[in-house]
């Protein structure tokens, strides 16, 4: 029963804490932009004042849409990336819902977003936002695949260790860091999956090089294109979150330790486990979002299939191969 | 003077009805890192859709009167609209062409001209805050 009122009550926490990060991340991520192109940049909490503009302004629906498909998808799309903040260890703590979902779920709540946003994209009846969300769409098949075999292999790596374990569970998963399981060789496979998951990122969050289904330069903001006011607010809301959500799987998977089981700090150490999350939090999106972001200008569609289904999915194999090598070699 | 009034986030559409582009590389200038108004909250969007303020250079040809009527319609509102450039404000060097049905204060209500053949980026900047205030002048009104 209690175990029933603190999961619930974790709701709320969560979701507020997901929203706030996500938006102050997002602040950090763009000022940070800025001062790498040598500009000053908006403040930090920009995004805050743009949510709260936009949720100012008129709503257009246009004449040609399916009303309530156009309205229902960007709620959907933000309550499909707080439900999957609710599964993944989330700010030094274990997963909300722990024992209700493991990482196949996580993966399955991962693409509800963007296909809520192809949806909302073809409810809209324009043409822009039409080719935005064909575009989406292809990204979205183009980056599953190295996804898929990174987080196989790094469940497989875990059960060859320890085969009575649950090893899709993501408390499981970040209890036991992989790291230690690893030999020489499977170490540099389990490196090479992680930097093949840090590519990953911007494709699914539709940041630079791979924001082809919105590429405001060419198909003036594709799926976005006839969003406005409250329902752009509630997508920008979503991807902020959805940054949080797939970084802290990223962390829980590959940097799972916390500071309070090399330390001690009796009481104070979900505060300083909370802190060292965040610092992992940056990090992560750092390398992934802001600095690829800054230095690569906007790829083609045909380039970012052939850079995930070919580039990326052929190190997430090496890794894959390098792993299953060296499990063999020890086993 | 209240600048932060509009919460400082203004998101800005780019209507070009016929403009030599002058002033649209002015306009861009105003982005670049010299200027950088992105600090200031302000930022170029690619739609209609998402845009507070309509940005119009050009003396709006026949050809785009229609259109542009239209792109201000897709505007949601509280909107403001802003000229920049003589042409777009008077007609300028184009002042009474065979071909042109502006300026563009015939086609769709105006808030701010910028005058400047073309302007600098400075004054494109201070056209901008005149235009907040005014934005929230219309927000006061409405509520
Ligand atoms: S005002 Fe002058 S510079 Fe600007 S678009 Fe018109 S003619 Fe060109």
């Amino acid at each position: 029963m209690i175990e029933i009122v603190y999961k619930i009550g974790m709701v709320p926490v969560i979701a507020v804490l997901g929203i706030v990060l996500g938006l102050l991340y997002n602040g950090i991520d763009r000022k940070l932009a800025a001062r790498m192109q040598s500009r000053v940049g908006p403040p930090i909490i920009q995004p805050f004042i743009d949510i709260k503009k936009l949720l100012m302004k008129e709503s257009i629906v246009p004449r040609h849409a399916i009303k309530w498909l156009f309205n229902l998808m960007p709620v959907l799309a933000l309550s499909a990336s707080l439900l999957t903040l609710l599964y993944i260890p989330f700010c030094g703590i274990g997963p909300a819902f722990e024992g209700y979902g493991d990482l196949v779920l996580v993966l399955y709540l991962l693409v509800l977003p963007p296909l809520a946003i192809t949806l909302g994209a073809f409810a809209s009846g324009s043409h822009y936002a039409t080719i935005g969300a064909q575009r989406e769409m292809v990204t979205m098949i183009s980056y599953e695949l190295p996804l898929a075999i990174a987080i196989v292999s790094v469940a497989w790596l875990l059960s060859m260790a320890n085969p009575s374990l649950p090893v899709f569970s993501l408390s499981v998963i970040s209890n036991n860091p992989i790291w230690n399981f690893t030999t020489p060789l499977s170490f540099l496979g389990l490196l090479i999956i992680f930097i093949a998951l840090l590519l990953v990122i911007p494709g699914e969050l539709g940041k630079t090089p791979f924001d082809v289904a919105e590429a405001e330069t060419e198909i003036a903001e594709g799926v976005f294109a006839e969003y406005s006011g409250r329902n752009l607010a509630l997508f920008y809301l979503a991807n902020a979150v959805r940054t949080i959500a797939i970084a802290s799987l990223i962390i829980a998977i590959f940097l799972p330790w916390n500071l309070s089981t090399f330390f001690n700090f009796s009481y104070l150490s979900l505060l300083f486990d909370a802190l060292f999350f965040l610092i992992k939090l940056f990090v992560i999106i750092f390398i992934s979002s802001v600095f690829i972001r800054v230095i690569v200008p906007r790829l083609r569609i045909t380039q970012v299939v052939s850079t995930y289904w070919f580039y990326t999915t052929l190190i997430a194999l090496l890794g894959m191969l390098l792993i299953w090598i060296g499990c063999c070699l020890k086993g | 003077m209240d600048v932060k009034a509009f919460n400082r986030s203004l998101w800005v559409f780019h209507v070009n009805t016929g403009s030599c582009n002058g002033c649209d590389i002015e306009i861009i200038a105003a982005l670049t890192p010299r200027y950088d108004v992105e600090r200031f909250g302000i930022k170029l969007v690619g739609t209609p859709r998402h845009a507070d303020v309509l940005l119009v250079t050009g003396p709006v040809t026949r050809e785009m009167a229609k259109k542009l009527k239209r792109i201000y319609d897709q505007v949601p509102d509280p909107k403001a609209v802003m000229v920049v450039g003589n042409c777009g404000s008077t007609g300028g060097v184009f002042y009474e062409s065979y071909n042109l049905v502006g300026p563009v204060d015939k086609i769709i209500p105006v808030d701010v001209y910028v005058p400047g053949c073309p302007p600098r980026p400075e004054a494109i900047i201070q056209g901008v805050i005149k235009l907040w205030e005014k934005l929230e002048d219309k927000r006061r009104g409405k509520c």
